[in-house]
């Protein structure tokens, strides 16, 4: 593990260098786009985001399924945390496609476009996530039904694209010859790295949580280990130490 | 297998002595119908309107027993007597749904001919129409069984089934409303599109079928 994966000082330096190359071709190298001008380099932000949210739901059905063959919390953990981060950025997508949808169609929020409404179901689906996990009091079932629940919304996010751009495709042309299509170089260019620097992003936000959640956890334990050893029992359990013994 | 036969026999004949769920499920189904009748203000309906308003009332009484589904599980010890029996928790799933698409399917029988005398002025979709809803049915019962199950071992319980459930029951009902909206069309159904339709919503119940059988063991073990 960590050979494989730099350490996060490092991964949040790259995050930093790589977004801010990214807004920096945005802003002075992209051409702004012949239709819709300046406005279109939103475009920049939300379809980075919005793929990036989506494999985190997708990772996190992965990470569930190794959960439940193996039965090692760290991989429920992992799940969590990339549901977590994905739901975050899954916000991000949503607000800055509806700015993108009033400022090209003059409205919020547009039905006629399937990926921006499927995604939005699948974002309802898991915002229940967080009610669903903090229903469960038993730490191990908990753990099971999320992953229960994390691999059967993973099953319903292809299914439910796929469902949405049915309903859609015989009535309305795609407006926007976006992304794959035609596309110029620049523009590629520029999306690309826009996409690597929210990928940094999502990994690097991935692995602070993680790492804050089991430095957390290690306090807590070594906190209630300091309590047994205490001759009195102290009043709570998160009483402040002693300030003779100067621990910082 | 004879443990399959023996949930469901179970819930089918508790279902018969205590009618708990199905009779509240019609209800609900013919009184939503009314609701409807004002709170659309159409005293006919057809097309989209009248696949609507048949899949949400269907949609929302078929959570009245998928809320229930569970509750002599957990209540009585049926979950514990699941884990103590030498079966595979998967006989405990499929029983369930099978139960559940029996209940709809009752549901259906009275709900159906109900919508038609209400509602329909052209009668002759409706065989058609009950093909698509068993399909829908079946997809119900997969995502029901497997979200009840969750929901009944909750603190949140009938809070929590629904909540789960209506979003993963989003890409069902844009299946079946899209097969039933051309078989309820106001000049006599015509069949263009239903058969995409009805492969989506095939694709969806088997999808969910394997991933409820796949991941059950887990909802059950402890």
């Amino acid at each position: 593990m960590k050979l494989k994966m730099p350490s996060l000082p490092v991964m949040a330096l790259a995050t930093t260098v790589v977004l801010v190359a990214a807004f920096a071709l945005v802003f002075f190298y992209a051409p702004n786009d012949a239709d819709q001008g300046f406005i279109q380099k939103i475009f920049y932000l939300h379809v980075p985001i919005a793929i990036c949210a989506l494999i985190g739901f997708i990772a996190a059905a992965i990470h569930s399924i190794r959960h439940l063959r193996t039965g090692e919390s760290i991989h429920d953990f992992r799940s969590y945390v990339s549901i977590h981060v994905a739901i975050i950025f899954g916000t991000g997508a949503l607000i800055t496609g509806a700015i993108w949808a009033k400022a090209a169609w003059g409205k919020w929020w547009v039905w006629e476009e399937p990926t921006l409404v499927s995604f939005l179901i699948v974002y309802l689906l898991y915002a229940t996530y967080y009610p669903l996990r903090y229903s469960i009091e038993d730490r191990d079932r908990q753990a099971r039904y999320a992953s229960v629940f994390a691999i059967t919304a993973g099953a319903f996010v292809p299914l439910n694209f796929m469902a949405v751009r049915l309903a859609e495709s015989l009535v309305h042309p795609r407006v926007f010859a976006t992304a794959e299509g035609g596309m110029p170089g620049e523009m590629m260019l520029t999306f690309l790295v826009a996409l690597a620097g929210m990928a940094l992003l999502f990994a690097t936000l991935v692995r602070f949580e993680i790492a804050a959640k089991q430095t957390r956890g290690q306090v807590h334990r070594l906190r209630r280990a300091l309590d047994e050893q205490a001759p009195v029992a102290p009043r709570s359990r998160i009483a402040p130490l002693p300030p003779a013994e100067g621990v910082s | 297998m004879s443990a399959f036969w023996a949930i469901l026999a179970k819930d089918l004949r508790v279902e018969l002595r205590t009618l708990q769920s199905l009779p509240a499920m019609v209800l609900f189904a013919v009184t939503t119908f009314v609701i409807f009748r004002f709170g659309l203000d159409r005293t006919t309906l057809e097309g989209s309107l009248a696949a609507g308003v048949l899949l949400v009332t269907v949609l929302f009484a078929a959570l009245l027993a998928i809320n229930r589904l569970f509750v002599p599980e957990r209540d009585e010890g049926g979950f514990d007597a699941i884990r103590l029996a030498p079966v595979d928790a998967s006989a405990l799933f499929w029983a369930k749904v099978v139960a559940l698409v029996v209940y709809l399917l009752a549901l259906e029988a009275v709900a159906l001919p109900v919508f038609a005398v209400f509602f329909l002025e052209e009668w002759s979709g409706l065989v058609p129409l009950a093909g698509v809803l068993l399909l829908a049915d079946v997809g119900l019962g997969a995502t029901g069984a497997v979200v009840s199950t969750i929901g009944a071992n909750s603190r949140a319980r009938d809070l929590l089934t629904p909540l789960v459930l209506l979003p993963l029951l989003v890409p069902l009902t844009i299946a079946a409303a899209g097969a039933a909206e051309p078989l309820l069309a106001a000049g006599g159904p015509q069949y263009g599109g239903v058969g995409k339709w009805a492969a989506a919503l095939a694709l969806y119940d088997l999808t969910f079928l394997l991933v409820g059988y796949a991941v059950y063991d887990f909802l059950v073990e402890d």
